[in-house]
């Protein structure tokens, strides 16, 4: 076995002008995570988001078996959103991904721009807008917390396996087998995603039990309660 | 924020990182070895056969295209160390003091200073 574990796309799976289109896809997303990320980085939060992004590395080497002889691990789009925000965990996911691809030869390099629109841009975004759209309930309780970071990790993997769909529909190298890949890959994700929800709540709801002004979603959800707390 | 305060939020971040280089380091042997989704996918109707090059696909499936990664034998190549899966716990302690180190590094340089931000409003100027 060469990679026991390999994740992410491995080079030569898109073809080369599908591989350019994506990287600038990935290139213009982070600019402008970079740009946004500032906004939600004080003394407090950055080195939070640091560590966020250190939890992201290390749980996405945990692959965890979803059916026979297929295993998934975290993508973390969706948990970094709601810890450290949508734009830092952009960045978090992102540098997770450069770090896998430059030390531990993870993930091709010319497919890092498409790895991380997927899971980075993709994955995080939808997380995140779930996770916003379900605020009300993650601020009302404990249960609701877990349920909002449940739901938008299962559909950041869900999203950033249809991202791979649409790389492959638009520029697939092997040219052959999309539907059904499409299907398949599409398939599998879902059942990753109860994975990666599981993963997301219990983290979400450990940060949340002993530092509530740490999580982003909290945070913006009512900024001054949170602000006396942290005093 | 008071010094006790700030003396419990240190306590949490250690606990946070320290929390993540536990799994990478010893959680990550229990990792199972099967293929991830994405790749079980894009290796249906090949069959993979051992040479002495490597691993051959054999058939026709979507990974047939992919190559090696250019970095494949690199020293940390697959979390290894030298090739060495069973130190794959060191390789994945190594990976999260390099991700928090190129994290940090970045947000604690984006990061908004001084006081007056909207977060620090109620710091206490030239603390830090």
């Amino acid at each position: 076995m060469t990679a026991t574990l390999a994740m992410h796309m491995s080079d030569g799976l898109l073809n080369a002008p599908t591989s350019l289109l994506f990287s600038g896809v990935a290139i213009a997303g982070v600019g402008l995570a970079l740009v946004r990320a500032r906004a939600d980085l004080d003394d407090r939060t950055a080195p939070m988001a640091g560590l966020v992004a250190a939890f992201v590395f290390a749980a996405q080497m945990i692959n965890f078996p979803v059916l026979p002889g297929v295993s998934g691990h975290l993508l973390g789009g969706a948990l970094a959103a709601i810890l450290a925000g949508p734009w830092v965990g952009a960045l978090c996911v992102s540098i997770v991904l450069v770090v896998q691809a430059l030390l531990f030869a993870d993930g091709g390099i010319t497919m890092l721009g498409a790895n991380i629109t997927n899971m980075a841009l993709i994955g995080t975004a939808t997380g995140y807008l779930v996770a916003l759209a379900l605020r009300r309930l993650a601020v009302r309780s404990r249960e609701g917390l877990l349920v909002t970071a449940f739901v938008a990790a299962f559909v950041n993997t869900v999203a950033a396996s249809c991202g791979f769909v649409l790389e492959y529909s638009i520029g697939g190298a092997a040219g052959y087998g999309t539907g059904t890949a499409a299907l398949a890959v599409i398939g599998v994700h879902c059942l990753i995603g109860i994975g990666e929800g599981v993963i997301t709540a219990a983290t979400v709801g450990a940060v949340a039990a002993a530092r509530p002004d740490l999580v982003h979603l909290l945070r913006t959800a009512r900024p001054r309660a949170v602000e006396e707390k942290a005093r | 924020m008071t010094a006790v305060a700030r003396k419990r939020g240190a306590g949490f971040l250690v606990g946070f990182g320290l929390v993540a280089l536990l799994i990478a380091a010893a959680l990550s042997y229990f990792a199972d070895s099967d293929p991830d989704g994405l790749d079980a996918v894009t290796r249906q109707g090949c069959t993979a056969v051992e040479t002495e090059q490597g691993e051959r696909l054999d058939g026709h499936c979507i990974a047939q295209n992919g190559t090696d990664h250019p970095l494949a034998d690199g020293p940390l190549a697959d979390y290894t160390v030298g090739g060495d899966d069973r130190l794959t716990g060191v390789a994945g302690a190594i990976g999260v003091v390099a991700t928090l180190g190129a994290a940090g590094a970045l947000f604690w340089g984006l990061r908004r200073r001084g006081t007056g931000g909207q977060g620090e409003a109620g710091d206490t100027p030239g603390e830090d």
